[in-house]
């Protein structure tokens, strides 16, 4: 894939008749550094293989295999769609996340992909906040063919979630999304306005919201590490969706916040239209990472 | 992982009991923990080995002050150099053209492009007193037209009015030919988030500027960008031509090395930042408080300052 060639033609640098010596470490760890792996993980990943490889003749393929099949073993425990649940109807699913990291669009490409499993999708515009993003879910909800709950700009988002659910509770529908306004994860009041949604949706269901899912943009760097942190810390997130998967940036930071926290990731997003979001599969992410083809190429 | 770079140096330098100059043994050493404390601040990694050789190169032989301590003495060279590579003063943006002066934002999707076109236009009008009309060339995502009219009306700028099905150049020469014509001094183009590899996008966004010929292009980055910083800063100004980046998100808790890298990879320089959602949140950028939030240090250097 796109995201990940250069790195396999850097491993191929580095290994062209070549003995895995400290040079050689140094280098690979400076690949995955440049994938957003982080230092810390970089060197652990380097560092295995060294164990079993060290000053042994080693072929690039070889040495990208076999840190895909490390990074593959770090993100199969993670590896876990979003599946709905019927008998919670409606099974309530929170999207959260920083500023535009793709929560709205997300929303719509769910919602898609429930509607196509005949499941009654109905929206919930939560951000009350940002200009237009009313109008932004309610052409989501034209595009798929599902309500949108919505109010005012300004209006009070745990209010606008309480009523959505009572509306699909009405119609008997199957799913729930909510919207939420971006906010970065040091604001304090802006988190607890988030604590008050959860607050307040569960006095129509204790089990609300069933999923509450960060939304992060794969362009992000080391501050992934404190976004994901303090959400989750203040509201228990169930699981991650990773947007931008179509970019030039390879989302490396996801193996570190694999190993750190051990969230679900759910799918991918890989454009900007309904029908691009992937499930999230392991080997194929963690191949694709280390510039190796993927059996579905 | 503020203090880590600081206790990390402390160990370095603590088995050297000894003042005068650094040797390059002790500047390696203590350059080694400034390179993780860089890549952890998402700083490119190409980006951080040039510094890092640069840095290595001054600091070796410099004496130390008798206040500090060695590791003290290398942190406040490596924010001065870093301070230095991020600009040395505020740039302020160019509008000494024949008006309307043609204000051009790009960046990828959701990077804070329309809020801070809206930002800047606030600005321009309350403090500068000119005469802006903002325009909105996003056909792409749902809402983005209406997003920038309704920042518009929220300010008391005015917004070039939307003609449903037009495309971006088209929107383009409207909007500056509206401007010449009703005297704005400046002219708002707010453009489609896009991906620097989006070949398609980016031809689009050349042929925008070939017919608006704008004074300003300026790349809207978030500052929590990561090691990418450095592709899409580099793409967009091979395919575009980049006069002055904009880093938004300011206010969150990430070091903002993604301002490094891109300072580093185009030259051009950081004019402005967004410290908010708010319109009013706009700051001019300051080369030595950035570089001493990347670095994480900004006690020492303080300290060393004084010393
Ligand atoms: N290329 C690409 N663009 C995406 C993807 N997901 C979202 N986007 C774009 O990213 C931008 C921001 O997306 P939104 O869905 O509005 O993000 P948000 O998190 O709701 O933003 P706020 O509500 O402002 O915090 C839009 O231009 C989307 O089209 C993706 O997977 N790939
Ligand atoms: N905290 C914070 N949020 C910001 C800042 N600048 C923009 N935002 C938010 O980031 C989100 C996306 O901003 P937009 O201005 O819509 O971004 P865009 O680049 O126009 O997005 P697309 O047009 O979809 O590519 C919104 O929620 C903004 O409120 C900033 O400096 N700080
Ligand atoms: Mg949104
Ligand atoms: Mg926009």
């Amino acid at each position: 894939s796109r995201s990940s060639s250069k790195l396999g033609d850097g491993i191929g640098g580095i290994f062209t008749k070549k003995k895995l010596d400290d040079e050689s470490i140094e280098e690979l760890e400076d690949l995955l550094i440049t994938s957003d792996l982080g230092v810390a993980t970089a060197a652990k990943l380097t560092s295995n293989l060294a164990k079993t490889r060290f000053n042994k003749d080693i072929e690039p393929r070889e040495v990208s295999e076999a840190l895909a099949a490390d990074i593959q073993a770090i993100l199969d425990p993670v590896a876990k769609p979003l599946e709905i649940d019927r008998t919670k109807s409606p099974h309530i699913i929170l999207m959260v996340g920083v500023n535009g990291s793709g929560k709205t669009t997300t929303i719509g490409k769910l919602a898609t992909h429930y509607k196509a499993q005949d499941l009654k999708v109905v929206l919930a515009a939560g951000d009350t906040f940002r200009a237009a993003a009313v109008e932004q879910l309610q052409i989501w909800g034209d595009r798929t063919g599902c309500e949108v709950v919505a109010k005012e700009t300004g209006a009070d988002a745990a209010g606008l979630a309480y009523e959505a659910i009572e509306r699909a509770r009405a119609q008997q529908a199957d799913v729930v999304l909510i919207d939420t306004a971006g906010r970065l994860h040091n604001k304090s009041d802006l988190m607890a306005e988030l604590q008050k949604v959860i607050r307040v949706i569960r006095k129509l269901d204790e089990n609300a919201p069933h999923d509450t899912v960060l939304v992060l943009d794969a362009t992000t760097g080391q501050n992934a590490l404190s976004q994901v942190g303090t959400f989750k810390e203040l509201i228990e997130i169930s699981g991650l969706i990773v947007t931008k998967l179509d970019g030039s940036a390879r989302g490396g930071i996801l193996v570190a916040l694999a190993e750190k926290f051990g969230l679900p990731v759910h799918a991918i997003g890989v454009g900007e239209t309904a029908n691009d979001l992937r499930p999230f599969t392991a080997k194929d992410f963690s191949r694709s990472l280390m510039g190796l083809e993927n059996a579905s190429d | 992982m503020f203090d880590s770079l600081q206790e990390r140096l402390g160990s370095v330098f603590d088995k050297l009991k000894r003042r005068g100059a650094l040797s390059e043994a002790d500047v390696t050493a203590a350059l080694r923990e400034v390179r993780v404390a860089l890549l952890e601040a998402d700083v490119a990694l190409p980006v951080v080995k040039d510094f890092v050789e640069k840095v290595k190169t001054d600091a070796v032989g410099q004496d130390v002050l008798k206040s500090v301590t060695p590791g003290q003495m290398v942190v406040k060279i490596v924010n001065d150099h870093l301070a230095e590579m991020l600009g040395s003063d505020h740039v302020a943006l160019n509008l000494q053209v024949t008006p309307p002066a043609v204000i051009m934002m790009v960046g990828l999707q959701g990077s804070g492009k329309t809020t801070s076109t809206a930002k800047i236009s606030k600005r321009l009008t309350e403090k500068d007193r000119k005469k802006v009309l903002m325009t909105s060339l996003d056909v792409q995502r749902p809402a983005a037209q209406q997003q920038l009219a309704i920042l518009g009306a929220q300010i008391g700028v005015r917004t070039l009015n939307i003609v449903p099905g037009e495309q971006p150049v088209a929107i383009a020469k409207r909007a500056v030919q509206t401007g010449a014509l009703e005297g704005f001094d400046v002219v708002m183009l707010d453009t489609a988030g896009r991906l620097a590899i989006d070949e398609q996008l980016m031809v689009e966004v050349a042929s925008v500027r070939d017919a608006a010929k704008p004074a300003e292009i300026l790349l809207v980055a978030d500052a929590m960008t990561g090691q990418d910083a450095v592709t899409v800063a580099d793409t967009f100004n091979q395919k575009v031509g980049l006069t002055g980046i904009v880093m938004t998100r300011m206010d969150g808790d990430a070091r903002g090395g993604a301002a490094l890298s891109m300072r580093a990879v185009t030259g051009c320089p950081i004019k402005l930042m967004g410290v908010g959602e708010k319109l009013e949140e706009l700051e001019d950028f300051h080369p030595s408080r950035v570089a001493s939030r990347i670095l994480g240090m900004g006690d020492v250097v303080s300290l060393v300052e004084k010393a």
